[in-house]
């Protein structure tokens, strides 16, 4: 394979700070290199240092020689920061032919700058006065500021694409492991951080980190090493959910932020089949996971059950779920025939009549099916023989709350759903959706059932959006119908959109970056929506493929850009080789 | 790469009394507008078959009454005998495909995934069979891309099978269409200008593939303004002018007509005799 040694380097060529960065006085020097050395060396001393006076502030950074959480993220900077030195010049050099150090060590750089300052401007607001910092904080500081110094005066040097760069299978799998590891600590880690300023700062971390590997290109590598090791993959990412219970020592709020991540996951998976891969808009998907809610509800043990029959649940699972279908048929199949925003406007209003029919059918208006809007409360915890999900569980010796095993029923439903949406989109079914999202008369006219499949996407999402909705009609503990505002239909659309449309990985990403910041974020709270509707804004203008994009969305939203085109071909064929 | 790939087995003997296309009447209203009158057409197994005729003459909005994209006012069209719905599905199932004049590629896809969209209505694994994997769905989704990889060899792009359709050159472009229509399994192509903004040699490499594509025993229809590209292929030509079929023969008869050469330079157009501007249909023909 052609080794292009290109300074194209890929995805990360910013045509627009290189002027910018070219006006550095000294660039280029060599003093450019030793100045970003020290400047790591003194941000790894000066987070061993004391940072704060009071030791009540941000955990506890008041102790010499013992760093707490927050100080080790820096740490963890300061050695990133040395191995890509190590990589520009010195031992490391071969990792430096492929990878871009000196844009990744601008955005650790970056990165520590700006977590220092908010590290300190945090300590001294939190105190009240900016003496509380101590000189551990400022050398830290100065070492970040060295470090930004010295890495926007390094020129990059020309390297190879790392798309082509040829590595040992067993050198990939340990790297899919070992990052797998780190994303279970990191999320144990960052769950456990109680004050919103120390999870911000953590976000931060996470962020710059991942943007300077981006920059790096490792990324680039790592998605073909993906691809290359799919089942690897794929079975380690499961490992590390149904592990993560086990990190949290059986603190129950966590574990119920966890679950709630995990259904708002599931269902936005489900919809990412009807959005990411048939391209229909719905804005009323809600709708079917409140109708699974509803039938789990109906259906329960509850005393305020409306239907005597008490079938077990795994049946309660498929009629919800069928009912839900029978739903997604019925609004579907006269609507979708109407396309892009006149399907959105059907479906959104669908959303609103499932909400208000379950508001109304109390006994007064209809017949007495939901206790209209006092809904259905008390639904009782599920139980699987003598298992009963409400209790806790002991496992090795670590306690397993009631979330905890909430949360693993719904793991195995994300599961499943995932399982679903990756088999329909790598089918004859998938393809078929490919070619109506780039022409519909195109592909009608080449013999697919165009109707026909996206009645399927409608009727397939809702299936599953109802399966979801009978186990969180137990774990919510009551139904009612305000739970099911177009607010939340909007949500799981967000979640699609920032994450990635037609992508499993997208989707996860999305809903945990929905629905764990809020909860985490308190003081956020109350403008989360005008942050998300700002961020949606900006990722429309920016970046409009999501976050973790599919390939082939990208070319879609990038419709005459021949170099991207290119380039997705070279990774295509990379793949296809890989694969092979 | 070579004649015996089949892409369809011929059906019926090759006799003018068993045509393997029979429309009859098709005429075309847009309110006031005829667009298409009255026009017959017959095509006989193994036979290709051209229509030309000035720009707005028409031919395309033929093509659609034919496949199904219009209903026409008037009319019908027989596939084998079988009245065609006007429903493009329907109709290629029945064993009818086209291309069109301006392509229109599934532009994100790879060349074999286009081909493999165009085996959709012969393969039938639905949901189920899709998510549970079984040894039918594997075997029909390994012929899939071995026919399709075959149609690619055929067209000559063996060579491109994973480039995305939206980087190939302009030609290929037109080839890949012609695989993804040869998909379905027709007994019968339409192709809408399959040579427009060619170069010379390309629209060679056009007539070949249309005559190898003939010789695996299908029926081909072809519009097309290139005059001696379609004397040279077709076995008989029709010459559409505002809507009514005004000559139809060899191409040694139609070439010669007086009111032929009378449509395209008499009427005081602007064209030239031998290519007129191909690209610029009206916009009502292009709906």
């Amino acid at each position: 394979m052609s080794t292009s040694t290109t300074d194209l380097t890929p995805d990360h060529d910013d045509h627009e700070a290189v002027p910018l960065l070219e006006r550095m006085p000294g660039r280029g020097s060599a003093a450019a290199w030793p100045l970003a050395l020290v400047g790591a060396a003194l941000l790894i001393a000066g987070s061993f240092l004391s940072w704060s006076f009071p030791d009540d502030v941000l955990g506890d950074l008041s102790v010499n020689f013992y760093p707490n959480g927050l100080q080790l993220c820096v740490v963890a900077l300061g050695i990133a920061a040395v191995i890509f030195l190590l990589a520009y010049r010195g031992p490391l050099s071969r990792l430096g032919d492929w990878l871009d150090a000196a844009s990744a060590l601008r955005w650790i750089g970056l990165g520590a700058v700006i977590y220092m300052a908010a590290t300190i401007i945090a300590i001294g607001w939190q105190t009240g006065a900016i003496l509380n910092v101590n000189p551990g904080g400022w050398i830290t500081l100065i070492g970040a500021l060295l470090l930004l110094a010295g890495s926007l005066m390094l020129v990059s040097r020309n390297t190879r694409d790392p798309l082509f760069a040829k590595t040992s299978s067993w050198f990939e799998i340990i790297t899919i492991i070992v990052l797998l590891a780190l994303v279970l600590f990191g999320a144990a880690y960052a769950l456990g951080l109680e004050d919103a300023v120390s999870f911000a700062l953590f976000l931060l971390f996470a962020g710059m980190l991942s943007m300077a590997l981006t920059k790096a290109g490792v990324f680039t590598w790592l998605g073909v090493v993906s691809q290359k090791n799919r089942q690897v993959l794929m079975f380690g990412a499961f490992a590390v959910a149904f592990l993560f219970p086990f990190t949290q020592g059986g603190s129950d709020e966590n574990m119920s932020i966890a679950t709630q991540v995990l259904i708002f996951a599931a269902t936005a998976l489900g919809l990412n089949i009807v959005v990411g891969l048939a391209g229909l808009l719905d804005l009323g998907y809600i709708a079917f996971l409140g109708a699974g809610a509803y039938v789990g509800a109906i259906l329960s043990n509850s005393a305020f059950a409306t239907i005597g029959w008490k079938p077990p649940f795994i049946v309660v699972v498929l009629i919800g779920a069928l009912v839900s279908a029978i739903l997604g048929l019925i609004i579907g199949s006269p609507t979708l025939r109407v396309s892009g925003d006149y399907l959105a406007i059907v479906t959104l209003a669908f959303g609103e009549i499932f909400r208000f029919t379950m508001g109304n059918l109390d006994g007064n208006n209809g017949p007495d099916l939901t206790n209209g809007p006092n809904g259905i409360p008390a639904i009782p915890d599920l139980k699987f023989g003598s298992f009963d999900f409400g209790q806790p569980h002991e496992v090795f010796g670590i306690t397993l709350g009631r979330f905890a095993n909430y949360y693993f029923l719904l793991l195995v439903i994300a599961a499943f759903i995932i399982f679903v949406f990756i088999r329909l989109n790598n089918s004859r079914i998938g393809r078929g959706w490919v070619a109506i999202r780039e022409d519909e008369k195109a592909a009608e006219a080449m013999g697919v059932n165009v109707f026909g499949l996206k009645l399927f996407a409608f009727a397939g999402g809702a299936f599953l959006a109802g399966m979801a909705g009978t186990v969180k009609a137990h774990h919510d503990v009551s139904v009612t119908p305000d739970q099911y505002i177009f607010l939340e239909s909007a949500f799981l659309l967000a979640a699609v959109v920032l994450g990635g449309m037609g992508t499993v990985a997208g989707v996860l990403v999305g809903a945990t970056i929905l629905k764990l910041l809020p909860e985490k974020l308190r003081f956020i709270a109350d403008y989360r929506l005008m942050i998300f509707g700002l961020v949606l804004v900006l990722m429309m203008r920016f970046r409009p493929e999501g976050l973790i994009a599919s390939q082939r969305r990208k070319l879609e939203f990038h419709h005459d850009d021949e170099d991207l085109a290119q380039r997705i071909e070279e990774v295509h064929l990379e793949e296809a080789e890989a694969k092979a | 790469m070579t004649v015996t790939d089949t892409p369809a087995p011929p059906t019926g003997p090759s006799t003018p009394d068993n045509p393997v296309l029979q429309a009859r009447g098709v005429t075309m209203r847009f309110g006031g507008l005829t667009a298409v009158k009255d026009v017959d057409m017959h095509v006989n197994p193994g036979e290709i078959v051209g229509l030309i005729g000035p720009n707005g003459a028409g031919k395309t909005t033929f093509f659609n009454c034919l496949t199904g994209l219009y209903k026409p006012t008037e009319g019908e069209v027989r596939l084998q005998g079988e009245v065609l719905p006007p429903k493009p599905r329907a109709v290629v199932v029945a064993g009818m495909a086209r291309t069109f004049q301006n392509i229109r590629l599934f532009a994100n896809m790879t060349a074999l995934e286009n081909v493999m969209v165009g085996r959709y209505c012969r393969t039938s694994s639905m949901a189920l069979t899709s998510i549970l994997r079984g040894p039918k769905f594997r075997r029909e989704e390994e012929a899939t891309r071995a026919r399709a990889q075959e149609l690619l060899e055929f067209v000559g792009l063996g060579n491109s099978t994973e480039s995305l359709a939206r980087n190939m050159p302009y030609g290929d472009q037109r080839r890949l269409e012609i695989a993804r229509a040869l998909a379905t399994d027709p007994k019968l192509i339409l192709l809408d200008e399959p040579t427009a903004g060619m170069n010379p040699q390309e629209t060679k490499q056009a007539s070949d593939l249309i005559f190898r594509i003939r010789d695996s025993g299908l029926a081909v229809v072809v519009i097309e303004h290139d005059m001696r590209f379609i004397f040279n292929l077709c076995d008989r030509v029709l010459c559409l002018v505002r809507g009514e079929v005004l000559v139809e023969g060899t191409p040694h008869e139609v070439q010669s007509d007086p009111r032929v050469i009378e449509a395209y330079i008499g009427g005081g157009d602007d064209e030239d005799e031998e290519a007129p501007a191909s690209t610029t249909e009206s916009t009502e023909e292009q709906q």
